[in-house]
C-alpha cells in the first residue's frame, strides 16, 4: 500500500511539506547556480557552520531556523572578506572556517546537552527531524524561501552570465564582485532552510544533488533549474511518503524522513549519471560512423 | 591529567596526530580537502552501523571509508568533481541517519563519534591504531616522491609516467586510512581540522617539502596535546579545541607568511634598485 490512511490529515506531515517542499524549491533554483559555480563544497561548509546556530537556538529556546540563518549568513560575509581568489586556496579557507565553526557547534551542543539534559538536540541539529518542526517555524520559512526566490530572479540574467563567464560579464558592465556577494547571502539563505528540514549535514543534498541531476540532464539553464526544483520537490515528498508509511513496516518505529530523501536524491543523480553516459556513448558512435 | 586512565589516551592520540599532520600536507597541496572532510564524515555511519550490529567500531569505519573512497573517485572522474563527492558523502550519512534512527538509545555514542571523546579509549584499541599509523605512514614513504611530484605539478607527472588517477586512488587510500583511526578519538567532524589546519600552517612556514612535512606533524601534535590538556581542564569536547586551534595555527601561518613575504621582497628589492641605478 503506497499511501497509509491519515497521511494528509496529519498536522506534522502537513507542516513537513510546506516547509520541505519550500526548501527543496529554493534550494533547487539557488543549486543550479552553486553547482555551476563550483560552491558544492562552499555550500556544505555553510551548513556545517550554521549548525552552530542550531544548536544556540536550542539553547536560547528561539525559532531554530533564525539561529541556522544567522549563522550561515555570517558565514557567507566572512567568506567574501577572507576573499580567496585562487580556486584551491578558497578551498582551504573554506575547509578551516568549517572546522572553526564545528567546534563551536561541538561547545554549544555540549552546553544544551549539560544546561537542557535534551541528548538528542545533537541528532536533531546535524540530522535533522522533520516531522517535530514546530509550526512558528512556517511564516519565517516562507519569507526567507520568497526573499531567496525574489532576489534570484532579479539577478538572474547577470548572475548567470557572471557564473559562466566572468570576463565577459565584467566587459558588459555587470558588478561581478555585488553580484557574487548577494549569491552568497542567497546561498545562506537556502542552506539555512534546509538545514531545519534535513539537518545541517545532510542539507547540502538538497542543495546540490536535485541541481547536479538536473545540469547533466540538459544544458540550457532554465529548463535545468525547472529540473532541479522537480527532483527536489519530489524527492522531499516522496521521503516524507516513504518515512510515514515506514511507521507501519516497522511497527511503532519509523526510519528518518532525511535517510528518505537523500537516498531518493542519490538515485536521481545516479540514473542520469548513467543516461548521461549512453548518451555520450551514443553521440559518439554516431560520430565515428558520420566520420567514416 | 595523566593518572593511569589517560595514558592510553595520550599514546592514542600522539600516534593519530603525527598521521593526521605528514598526511594532511599532501592534502593541502593536492587541494583534496573537500575529500579529506568528506572521507570521515562519510565513515561515521560504518561506526554506528557497527555499534547496532555489536561488532568493533574500526571494522565499519574502514568499511564505510572504503566506500567512500570507491564512490569519490569512481563518480568523480568527469567534471563536476566536488558535486559528486558532495553526493557521496551526504548518501553514505544518509545511511548514518537511517542506523541511528534504528538505535534511539545511541545518542551518546552519536555525539561522542561526531565530537570526538578522549576519556573512553581501551588497551585494545592501541594496538590497531599503532599498526595502522605505521602503515599508513609507510604508504606515504613509498610513495613520496610520486606523490609529491603530482601533487606539485601533475601534468609533469603525467609526463614522467605517473597516472594522476591511480595516484589519486592511492592517496585517498591512505587518507581513509588516517581518518578512520583518527575518528573515535577526535571525532567525525573535527578530524578534518586536525589534517587540514597544522599543514596548512606548516605550508606557508617552510619552503622544502621535507621541512613541511616535519612542521606539519609537530604543529599537529602540539595541537593534540593542547586539545586534550584543555578539554581535560575545562570538560569542554575535545573537538571545540582541535578546531579552534586548527584556525588559529593557520591565521598565525597565513599572518607569518605575509611578513616572510614582505621581508624578502624588500631584500630583494634593494640590489634590484642598485642595479638599475648603475647604468643609468
Amino acid at each position: 500500500m503506497i499511501l497509509e490512511p491519515g497521511f494528509f490529515a496529519s498536522t506534522p506531515v502537513q507542516i513537513a511539506l510546506i516547509v520541505g517542499g519550500g526548501a527543496a524549491l529554493v534550494s533547487g533554483v539557488v543549486g543550479v547556480f552553486a553547482v555551476l559555480r563550483g560552491q558544492s563544497f562552499a555550500g556544505h561548509a555553510f551548513a556545517d557552520i550554521s549548525s552552530s546556530g542550531g544548536a544556540v537556538s536550542f539553547l536560547l529556546g528561539i525559532n531554530p531556523l533564525l539561529g541556522f540563518l544567522g549563522m550561515a549568513v555570517i558565514a557567507a560575509g566572512g567568506m567574501e572578506l577572507a576573499g580567496a581568489r585562487l580556486a584551491r586556496e578558497r578551498d582551504l579557507v573554506t575547509g578551516i572556517a568549517l572546522g572553526a565553526g564545528l567546534g563551536l557547534t561541538a561547545l554549544l551542543l555540549y552546553f544544551d546537552v549539560t544546561t537542557r539534559s535534551t541528548t538528542g538536540v545533537a541528532i536533531t541539529v546535524m540530522f535533522g527531524s522533520m516531522f517535530s518542526i514546530p509550526a512558528s517555524v512556517i511564516p519565517l520559512a516562507l519569507a526567507v524561501g520568497g526573499a531567496a526566490l525574489a532576489v534570484s530572479a532579479v539577478l538572474y540574467r547577470p548572475l548567470l552570465l557572471a557564473s559562466l563567464s566572468p570576463e565577459l560579464a565584467r566587459v558588459a558592465g555587470v558588478r561581478v564582485r555585488m553580484i557574487g556577494l548577494l549569491q552568497l547571502l542567497v546561498l545562506a539563505f537556502a542552506v539555512a532552510l534546509s538545514a531545519v528540514t534535513v539537518g545541517a549535514i545532510l542539507s547540502t543534498a538538497l542543495l546540490i544533488g536535485p541541481a547536479a541531476t538536473a545540469l547533466s540532464l540538459t544544458d540550457r539553464p532554465a529548463s535545468a533549474i525547472a529540473a532541479a526544483v522537480a527532483i527536489g520537490v519530489g524527492a522531499v515528498w516522496g521521503g516524507i511518503l516513504l518515512a510515514y508509511d515506514s511507521f507501519y513496516w516497522t511497527p511503532g518505529h519509523g526510519w528518518p524522513v532525511s535517510f528518505f530523501i537523500v537516498s531518493l536524491v542519490f538515485l536521481f543523480y545516479l540514473l542520469a549519471t548513467i543516461q548521461e553516459r549512453r548518451r555520450k556513448r551514443r553521440r559518439k558512435a554516431a560520430g565515428c560512423r558520420g566520420g567514416s | 591529567m595523566f593518572s593511569s586512565f589517560m595514558i592510553n589516551t595520550w599514546i592514542v592520540a600522539t600516534m593519530v596526530a603525527v598521521v593526521a599532520g605528514v598526511v594532511g600536507l599532501f592534502v593541502v597541496m593536492r587541494g583534496s580537502s573537500f575529500a579529506a572532510h568528506a572521507l570521515p564524515l562519510g565513515s561515521l555511519p560504518g561506526a554506528a552501523g557497527a555499534n547496532l550490529l555489536g561488532i568493533n567500531e574500526l571494522f565499519g569505519l574502514i568499511l564505510f571509508a572504503g566506500l567512500g573512497v570507491i564512490g569519490i573517485s569512481r563518480l568523480a572522474r568527469r567534471a563536476r568533481h566536488d558535486a559528486a563527492t558532495a553526493l557521496c558523502l551526504v548518501f553514505l550519512l544518509g545511511l548514518g541517519a537511517l542506523f541511528l534512527g534504528m538505535s534511539s538509545e545511541y545518542s551518546q555514542g552519536v555525539y561522542a563519534l561526531l565530537f570526538g571523546e578522549v576519556l573512553g579509549i581501551s588497551t585494545s584499541q592501541i594496538a590497531p591504531v599503532a599498526g595502522m599509523s605505521v602503515i599508513s605512514i609507510a604508504a606515504i614513504a613509498l610513495m613520496f616522491r610520486p606523490l609529491l611530484l603530482s601533487s606539485v605539478s601533475p601534468e609533469l607527472a603525467a609526463a614522467r609516467g605517473i597516472s594522476s588517477a591511480g595516484m589519486d586512488l592511492a592517496f585517498l587510500t591512505v587518507l581513509a586510512f588516517a581518518t578512520s583511526i583518527a575518528l573515535p578519538v577526535v571525532g567525525a567532524l573535527l578530524v578534518f581540522s586536525l589534517i587540514v589546519g597544522p599543514a596548512a600552517a606548516a605550508r606557508s612556514l617552510a619552503a622544502r617539502p621535507l621541512g613541511a612535512l616535519f612542521l606539519s606533524a609537530g604543529i599537529a601534535l602540539i595541537t593534540v596535546w593542547a586539545a586534550i590538556s584543555l578539554s581535560y581542564v575545562s570538560n569542554w569536547p575535545v573537538g571545540f579545541f582541535v578546531g579552534a586551534i586548527g584556525a588559529v595555527s593557520y591565521a598565525i601561518g597565513r599572518l607569518a607568511s605575509r611578513f616572510l613575504q614582505a621581508d624578502r621582497a624588500q631584500a630583494a628589492q634593494v640590489p634590484s634598485i642598485s642595479t638599475t641605478a648603475l647604468p643609468g
